[in-house]
This record gives structure tokens, C-alpha cells and sequence, in this order.
């Protein structure tokens, strides 16, 4: 079998958000960067199925060479090859356009991207690149079993979830669940030395057009004070959330 | 033209996430000067989406349809924008939707703007406000495609009470089998519980419980609200609650109109996830926990005492408000 998992680049968890050219562009000054938290579970699951099942698995990325430490970390965990579509990554039509050039070249049987990334929220290119490439599909993702050609899939829905049986070639929009958050590997020195030497291919990018464009970036107003009522007297938070709050 | 709205259903009924997106869809219609269509598969009756505006409904019904599938719905939701001309499509943000609008930005070279928070800044240049970077910033985003699909964020925009005839029109999309390449073979939904996608008030709690015995009074007040139950991350990590309770950057979202956080520190991964609840209360016994900076009203106190306290008046409040 062979697996691609899309990598995002994306700021850590922690990061603190600011922009910068009048507000047009994330301002990367003190960011770290990391496997996007989505794709890292997918990662981990298909670590799992090449350990179990016997598989290969690639990590792609649409970026400049300065995603490529975090092509390097995937490797580390123990991806086979790594590839990187040299080209700004400029929406998430742009991308799948791209993943799908990827898909369509190598023959991958599973894809498994992230339900969304944790910068953009767009929770569109693991659908766009199935839509592109003709590949069945499932959404947030949370279990993954693949039998031959047959994938059983659990799909997490409003209040609940559902399971689905399909066939590969697929595509996942996966997130916790694929596997546990104690599953996530961190690379240990062998892994770090051996992914120094596995291959990182740079591709350049296919003709495709840009959909969406973000012109401008704003952060939320900032909050008042929080009103503190006595434990005391709970009564009061009640009529607050009630009169003033309109809440309940 | 029109305006599209593809209205969800469960179990031949109308979501309220349905009346939402009609609402925001009439909006949408009026700044472009045309009327709203709505796609209804297997849903309820027409007539109630009138209320929100909508003028026509398409009503697909069919039998294969009867279990959610994201391709299938897509391919009827493109061949009904086609039909009516559409110009913009609105999808809500539940599961669903977000399963099916990559797959119709697709079909119809469509450019999609998810988890959006407001009508259009503009209609041309076609420009809306989205949430991003997990709720901690907002971008503005230009769709310059001939069709947009614009999927609206739960609980932004609310509803809005306006007269559509919602003249009902049968709709039987032509599907093939490649449209049912996913089969569903079972579902496991609570349906005793309000969904956190779908709850108007959220309770959530903390490693400050303690452990998962301590849940009932969660479990009790949330019971009491109508809410959903939720729970932070190191909660789901220690097994104590199922991950489908997580709450934060990396588990569900939450967009209700009151969240109430209980022995929930606030980590900035946690606030994030949240952050789109309108009012926002937090109950902890630590004055410094980071939640306190993030909410509206708080009690520092011991949640065991505070919250078997809060349920009581509660039930007092809803029983004279009754």
C-alpha cells in the first residue's frame, strides 16, 4: 500500500497571532512552526499501518524551503520520503490543485490529510483533493482500518459518530482518534540522523488558479473585565446571565 | 440567479442550523437584488422555511438518500445551484456540511469561504469575514469565482423572522453509482443529548473535578440548562470523558451562546476553541487561571460547593420561568 500524508506547516498551538504589512500577512517573527496537530495524528496512524500492514509512506507539503524542517520532523518520525510542491501555498483550491498532481504521479492508495489546519481553518483540501482526483472520501476522520482494497472508516458526526466501508484509492480528513494523543511519536536522535539522509524531493508547482484570497487579517476586540460574583451568592450570576446577558 | 441554501434535516425535521443559513441566505439575496432556493433532502415541511425568507424549496426525496452521504448530496446540491443559476450557495458549519462543500466547491469551480462569521463585507469584489487561526483572528476573504460557496459558522448569525412563500417544488437530481462509493453501516448517535455542534449552552469541565466520578454534577447542571456536556483536553487524554467532548484548538469547536467552563484553567489552546461562545462564565478556585481573563462572569470558588448551589437556583429560576 502506499500512503501519502499531507503536511501542513502551520504556527504552534501557542503561538501568539499578530500580523503585520497593514494587517495583510501573518507575522512569522517568533514563531515556531510544527506538523499541523491534524496531520500529525494521520501521520501516526499511517506509521501504524506500515509497521503492521507493510506500507510506504510519503509526506508532501506546498511551501517554500522554509517548510522543510517540518518535512524533515515528519521523516524523523519515520516517513520514507518526503516531497515539497516549491510554491506559496496560497488557498486551498491552489493546494489541493497541487496535492492532486502529487496523488495522480505517485499512485498513492490512501491520502490522508488533516481535517483542517490549525492557521486557516479552510477544512477544504482533503475533500478538494478527492473531488480532483475522483477518490472516495471521508471527513473527520477517527478510525481507520484498511483490508485489501476495503477501508473501514469511522467519521465523527454532530452528537455522535458513524462507520462507513469504501474502497481505495481514499481520501482522509483525519484529526484525534486515528490514533491516541499518547500514539504521537517524538523523533529520538536515530530518527533525526536517518532523516537527514532520506530523500526530500522539491517539485515545482502546476498551472492553477487561486479561488480565495485572504485581503485582510483582524484580531477579535478586546475583552472587558471578567465580572467576578461571590460564591456566596450564585443567585446574582443567575440574574446577570438572565437580564443582562441574556443568556438563559 | 438566486441564492441557494442547501437546509439540513434530521429525521424528516428541520435543524435549526437549517433556519439559520436560510436567514443569513435572504440577507444575502436581498444585497444581490434575487430570492432564496432552498435544497431540502428528505426534510421537513416547506413552509417553515418560508419564515426565514426562503422563497422557493426544492425537495429531493429518495430513499438512497436516507443516510447522510457527502458525495451524492454534493452532486444534488451542484445540479440544483446549476438549475436555479445560483450564484452563492450556503452551507451551515455542522459536520456535514463540512464533509460535503469541498466536494461542491469542486463540482462547480466554486470558491469556498468556510466558518463565516458575517454577510458580505461587499457582493463585488465578493468579500466575507471568516474566522481563523482557530478563532484567536478574523480574515477578511475575497472569493473571486463566478459561484461562490459560503459556509456560515454556527450561532453567528442567528435567526431572522422574514415572509417567503417557500413554494414547494419536487427535485429529483439524476444520481449515478459513483455518487455511493462511501457506505454507511452504522450510526451511533446519542439522541438523548444535545449535541455540542448544535447546543445553545455548553458546560464544560476540568482537571479541577478531579476525576471522572465527580461528572454528575456537570452532567446535572448541564441537564438542568438544556446544555451539552464538554470537557478540556487533559480531561479526554486521561480517559476520564470520551474525546468526543474535547474542546479546544484540537478537538470541536464551540460557538454557543453561553459556554460555562468549570475547573477549566483556560490554556490559550482551550480559549481558542471557545472563544466564539458569546458569553462565557468560568468557575475556578484559582483567581490567576488565564480563564478569568478570557470571561465575562466568574466565581472563584470550589466548584463542589459552587455548583451543586448554582444547580439549585437554577431549578428554582426555571421553574418560575417556566
Amino acid at each position: 500500500m502506499k500512503i501519502l500524508v499531507c503536511i501542513s506547516h502551520v504556527p504552534d498551538t501557542t503561538s501568539k497571532i499578530n500580523f503585520t504589512d497593514g494587517d495583510t500577512k501573518f507575522d512569522t517573527n517568533g514563531v515556531q512552526f510544527v506538523i499541523n496537530p491534524n496531520d500529525e495524528f494521520g501521520l501516526t496512524r499511517a506509521m501504524w499501518f506500515k509497521e503492521k500492514q507493510g506500507a510506504t509512506v510519503d509526506v508532501v507539503n506546498v511551501g517554500g524551503p522554509e517548510t522543510e524542517p517540518t518535512l524533515r520532523k515528519a521523516l524523523a518520525i519515520g516517513a520514507d520520503n518526503a516531497i515539497r510542491v516549491n510554491t506559496e501555498a496560497t488557498d486551498g483550491f491552489y493546494v489541493a490543485k497541487q496535492l492532486a498532481k502529487v496523488v495522480q504521479d505517485g499512485g498513492y492508495d490512501l491520502i490522508i490529510g488533516g481535517r483542517e489546519s490549525i492557521d486557516y481553518n479552510g477544512g477544504m483540501v482533503p475533500g478538494m483533493v478527492a473531488a480532483i482526483t475522483g477518490a472516495n472520501f471521508i471527513n473527520t476522520c477517527i478510525g481507520l482500518e484498511i483490508e485489501g482494497d476495503t477501508a473501514t472508516a469511522t467519521r465523527e458526526i454532530d452528537g455522535g459518530k458513524e462507520t462507513a466501508t469504501t474502497k481505495l484509492p481514499l481520501v482522509v480528513g483525519g484529526q484525534k482518534g486515528l490514533v491516541e494523543e499518547s500514539d504521537l511519536r517524538i523523533p529520538n536522535m536515530r530518527g533525526i540522523m536517518m532523516a537527514r539522509k532520506k530523500p526530500l524531493t522539491v517539485v515545482e508547482p502546476v498551472e492553477a488558479g487561486q479561488e480565495t484570497k485572504a485581503v485582510q487579517f483582524e484580531k477579535p476586540a478586546p475583552k472587558g473585565d471578567v465580572k467576578l460574583v461571590s460564591p456566596d451568592n450564585v443567585q446574582e450570576l443567575i440574574d446577570l446571565l438572565h437580564n443582562e446577558a441574556k443568556a438563559i | 440567479m438566486s441564492v441557494l441554501v442547501y437546509t439540513e434535516s434530521e429525521g424528516g425535521k428541520f435543524k435549526k442550523a437549517a433556519f439559520e443559513v436560510a436567514s443569513y441566505a435572504k440577507e444575502v439575496a436581498n444585497m444581490l437584488g434575487t430570492t432564496v432556493t432552498a435544497v431540502s433532502v428528505n426534510g421537513g415541511d416547506a413552509s417553515e422555511l418560508g419564515t426565514y425568507g426562503v422563497d422557493k424549496v426544492l425537495e429531493v426525496k429518495n430513499d438512497k438518500l436516507a443516510t447522510f452521504n457527502a458525495k451524492a448530496y454534493a452532486d444534488a446540491l451542484k445540479q440544483a445551484a446549476e438549475k436555479e443559476g445560483a450564484k452563492v450557495v450556503v452551507v451551515s458549519s455542522s459536520a456535514d456540511s463540512k464533509f460535503l462543500a469541498p466536494l461542491l466547491a469542486v463540482n462547480l469551480d466554486a470558491g469556498y469561504a468556510s466558518n463565516v462569521v458575517a454577510l458580505p463585507e461587499s457582493a463585488a469584489p465578493f468579500k466575507v469575514k471568516r474566522t481563523a487561526f482557530t478563532n484567536k483572528a478574523f480574515n477578511i476573504t475575497e472569493i473571486s469565482t463566478d459561484v461562490k460557496v459560503v459556509g456560515l459558522s454556527n450561532n453567528a448569525f442567528g435567526l431572522k423572522e422574514n415572509s417567503g412563500a417557500a413554494t414547494a417544488e419536487a427535485f429529483e437530481p439524476a444520481l449515478s453509482d459513483a455518487d455511493f462509493g462511501v457506505n454507511v453501516t452504522a450510526v451511533d448517535k446519542a439522541t438523548d443529548k444535545v449535541s455540542i455542534a448544535d447546543a445553545e449552552i455548553v458546560v464544560s469541565g476540568g482537571r479541577g473535578l478531579k476525576g471522572p466520578e465527580n461528572w454528575n454534577m456537570i452532567e446535572d447542571l448541564a441537564d438542568v440548562l438544556g446544555a451539552a456536556t464538554a470537557c478540556s483536553k487533559p480531561v479526554s487524554d486521561m480517559g476520564w470523558r470520551p474525546h468526543s467532548e474535547h474542546v479546544g484548538q484540537t478537538g470541536k469547536p464551540v460557538a454557543s451562546n453561553l459556554y460555562i467552563a468549570i475547573g477549566v484553567s483556560g490554556a490559550i489552546q482551550h480559549l481558542a476553541g471557545i472563544n466564539a461562545s458569546k458569553v462565557k462564565v468560568v468557575i475556578n478556585n484559582d483567581p490567576e487561571a488565564p480563564f478569568f481573563k478570557a470571561a465575562d462572569y466568574g466565581i472563584v470558588g470550589d466548584a463542589f460547593e459552587v455548583v451543586p448551589k448554582l444547580i439549585e437556583k437554577l431549578k428554582e429560576f426555571k421553574s418560575n420561568n417556566a
